[in-house]
């Protein structure tokens, strides 16, 4: 048998123009989701095996050019130098086909196999344009196959002629590139034959292309000659450059980059006139017709306002069957291993470590797939781009992009999701910095603690007092934003030049493959983080194990049993009922108060009581503090450490906590600066992760620990002590 | 006449003009003209967002955004109203 031969494609193209869809089309489910290394450009890849062969698939981040403006440029060409793929496949969108040939006149400058894909060509014909394909094949001399993405035409002719052009002895095309005006070439040709001359055998790049570059004054290919030669010979072909380049300007009064970039279209502009007819058919045009209504000057915002209003009615109402699923599930597997584990440490980690707080995050799986799936219906059909159309203006007040509402919207119903979903931001900095600020969105897992405290303190304003707390951290998400905008995160702010896209009507496998790639990672980050800090969180509080009791309260149970029994012996039977209740009460109240104890004394406790110096300040007591550092692992943890602690049993007896707390001596203002501390403190851990995943840096998930848990404390403290000057 | 010149986004609504120069800095003028946005191109003002800024463009053929500040960058001549 022999044995398949690998060919590596890369799939190239602009944004919208079907890549995804045809990378799915091409790998089904055998792709993996990651990040191209030391950025956080999604990179995907696939597999796929026919006509013999093995196919590795990567499907490259969408631009407009190989520029090396932004990341993804980068990252798109350093693969195609690099990697050397065996072939690229560049999908052009055939409704664009003016715009979408300079990626394609880029990608021949390089020295690579190229294959075009005519995509959306069923489009192209609605809308009466017609491409003349031998016609482009052989004015660039590469290969074109008509395809239709969404319906899975053409896909197969093009993965032959991938084969074919693979396995062409046929050196690579030269000459059917952009040739620039005389000047231009007059300065290509002996700066090429100088860069051979010097520094050739250090790259494997073609020398026109590095001249090219030069010309353009590319920041990174510089900084390759300066590497990838003996410091000396770099420095010269850069002083060559700058030379030739110096002559240019001078003679253009512009840029040398900005003319060729006018001259390549001029170079496209004569292919357009010869391949491309477009017969006037005058049809309606859908995506203009719906766009009078999706972003029209009235009713763009009401309708806007109902989706995501209809988003997060899905999420919780929907979400809300599975979710009682899996919590019945997690009983279950939680009943069943207390049954067959023999009582002890081993049972208790499994039971109150690894389960419970596994569980507590697993019923969230259902919320964010739904979220995520809503998210890619907006992606998908075309609206995420009005959405960031109409938002922009408000969001641009913040220093973001529009695009960066949804996510901070998001936020609301749970961090980690939010998180996820800027990717689909396409400057680092405002990813980053909507990143940073998502976390004083107030998330749902903080609701319960408001619910308690609030509804505590502030009985009938609890209300108020809640939705001042969503208000409060919005103001703290804008400062902060901010702040963080004109400092660590300086510059330019990435241009609002956005395409919209036509409507189209979304393919559901792609929007199943959206969620699901969204799903895994969530799923991934329970196994992980998630599982460690639980069992942290859970040794910290079992040990150690062998506690001095201030009491004997085995010895007290018993005597509170023996002393019922002796009563109850001498009543009759309705009595009795009484007192056999009477006698549940009294143990169940030693046992409250065995495990508050414990708590006070293990590790946690004693931390709880090491750090109640750092909490009194802003009226917090060494409870409190447990219940905080607790609120690390999931914040809704905080209300049920916080019924441990104070000895009440179980949180659904939040009446019952209330009232201890009152008695506690907490004071209304003390309950608001803990309602301020959790709001804005350290994120939760799935956040964190997430934030380390997301910025692809530890130092911005640690960032934004110290951030956020130093800003807490300072709001509380001003709150706190602020309030006692006046109450 | 050869028409008004003016920036972009002077323009109104439902008016076309050519363009005749692209200013800013050098990513930002690199990028837009790499989206099409070359001297001598027809440019289309579909519609201001609800909330006058962005714009709503159409450029070779396709839709795109443009704030305002960033629409002031740009010169058109020729202006009139209508769809090329
Ligand atoms: N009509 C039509 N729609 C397509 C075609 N290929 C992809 N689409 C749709 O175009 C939209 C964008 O495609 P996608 O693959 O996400 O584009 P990407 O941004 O290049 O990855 C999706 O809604 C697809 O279903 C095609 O050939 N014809
Ligand atoms: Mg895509």
């Amino acid at each position: 048998m022999k044995f398949p031969k690998t060919l590596t494609i890369a799939l190239a193209g602009n944004p919208n123009s079907g890549k995804t869809t045809i990378f799915n089309n091409l790998t089904g489910t055998r792709q993996k989701v990651g990040n191209w290394p030391g950025v956080t450009v999604e990179k995907k890849e696939g597999h796929l095996h026919k006509h013999g062969y093995d196919f590795k698939i990567i499907d490259l981040p969408g631009t407009y050019s190989l520029t090396a403006f932004s990341l993804e440029e980068i990252v798109a060409r350093d693969f195609i130098l690099d990697e050397k793929p065996d072939v690229v496949i560049d999908i052009i969108d055939s409704t664009n086909l003016e715009r979408s040939l300079y990626l394609a006149t880029q990608l021949r400058e390089l020295d690579t196999r190229v294959v075009f894909a005519l995509n959306m060509s069923d489009m192209a014909h609605d809308r009466g344009i017609r491409i003349d394909d031998s016609k482009l094949s052989e004015l660039l001399d590469v290969p074109v196959v008509y395809t239709v993405g969404n319906r899975d035409e053409g896909i197969d002719d093009l993965l032959k002629k991938v084969i074919e052009v693979a396995e062409s002895p046929k050196g690579l095309p030269k000459e059917r590139r952009v040739k620039y005006s005389k000047d231009i070439e007059e300065a290509i040709a002996p700066l090429s034959d100088f860069i051979a001359d010097r520094v050739q055998d250090s790259f494997s790049y073609d020398v026109r292309w590095i001249a090219i570059k030069l010309l353009e004054d590319d920041a990174v290919v510089k900084k390759r000659v300066l590497e990838g030669t003996d410091n000396h010979h770099g420095k010269i072909v850069l002083e060559e450059a700058h030379k030739h380049r110096e002559r240019l300007t001078r003679q253009y009064n512009e840029d040398p980059g900005i003319v060729m970039t006018e001259e390549r279209y001029g170079f496209i502009t004569g292919i357009i006139r010869e391949v491309l007819k477009t017969s006037r058919k005058s049809r309606v045009d859908v995506s203009r017709n719906i766009d009078l209504i999706l972003t029209n000057r009235f009713l763009g915002f009401p309708i806007f306002i109902f989706f995501i209003w209809l988003m997060f009615q899905m999420t919780f109402t929907l979400g809300a069957y599975p979710m009682g699923w899996i919590e019945s599930g997690i009983d279950l597997i939680s009943g069943v291993a207390g049954g067959l584990l023999p009582d002890g440490l081993f049972k208790s980690l499994i039971i109150d470590g690894i389960i419970a707080g596994v569980g507590s995050v697993a019923i969230f799986l259902p919320n964010i797939l739904i979220l995520f799936f809503c998210i890619a219906l907006f992606e998908d059909t075309g609206y995420m781009a009005r959405a960031a159309f109409l938002m922009d203006k408000i969001m641009h007040l913040i220093g973001l992009h529009g695009k960066s509402f949804i996510p901070m919207l998001m936020g609301f119903g749970c961090n980690v999701p939010a998180i996820m979903a800027t990717r689909t931001l396409e400057s680092r900095k405002d990813r980053i910095l909507t990143v940073l600020i998502n976390p004083f969105m107030s998330c749902s897992a903080r609701l319960p603690i408001y619910i308690l405290l609030a509804g505590t303190f502030f009985a009938g304003r609890a209300g108020n007092v809640i939705f001042s707390l969503y208000l409060i951290g919005i103001v703290f998400a804008i400062l902060a934003g901010r702040l963080i905008r004109s400092t660590l995160l300086k510059g330019d702010t990435a241009p609002f030049v956005m395409e919209l896209p036509p409507y189209r009507m979304p393919m559901f496998s792609s929007l199943m493959i959206h969620m699901w790639d969204r799903g895994k990672i969530f799923i991934k980050k329970m196994g992980g983080i998630i599982l460690i800090g639980s069992v942290i969180v859970w040794a910290l509080s079992a040990f150690p194990q062998n506690i001095q009791f201030s009491r004997d309260y085995d010895a007290q149970i018993r005597g509170i049993e023996a002393l019922y029994q002796a009563k109850m012996s001498e009543v009759t039977v309705p009595a009795g009922e009484a007192l056999e209740s009477a006698r549940d009460d009294a143990i169940a109240e030693l046992e409250r108060a065995r495990s508050a104890e414990k708590a006070e004394k293990s590790y946690i406790g004693r931390m709880g009581k090491v750090m109640a110096p750092v909490f009194a300040p802003i009226g917090i007591d060494w409870r409190g503090s447990v219940a905080l550092l607790t609120g690390f692992v999931a914040k809704e943890i905080v209300v049920s450490t916080m019924g441990v602690l104070y000895a009440t049993g179980s949180e659904e007896e939040g009446e019952v906590l209330g009232n201890v707390l009152k008695t506690s001596g907490m004071t209304p203002l003390a309950a608001y600066a803990m309602m301020l501390f959790v709001l804005l403190y350290i994120p939760c851990l799935a956040t964190i992760a997430a934030i380390k995943r997301e910025t692809d840096s530890w130092r911005w998930a640690l960032f934004s620990v110290a951030f956020n848990t130093s800003l807490a404390w300072i709001v509380a403290f001003v709150v706190y002590q602020g309030g006692r000057l006046f109450i | 006449m050869k028409g008004q010149r003016m920036y972009l986004s002077e323009m109104e609504e439902g008016q076309t003009g050519v363009i005749t120069r692209v200013g800013g800095d050098g990513s930002f003028r690199r990028r837009l003209l790499e989206m099409g946005f070359i001297k001598g191109s027809e440019i289309y003002v579909e519609k201001y967002a609800p909330l006058k800024d962005p714009i709503e463009l159409v450029i070779k053929g396709y839709h795109v955004s443009l704030r305002v500040e960033e629409a002031a960058q740009i010169t058109v001549e020729n202006v009139r109203e209508g769809k090329a």
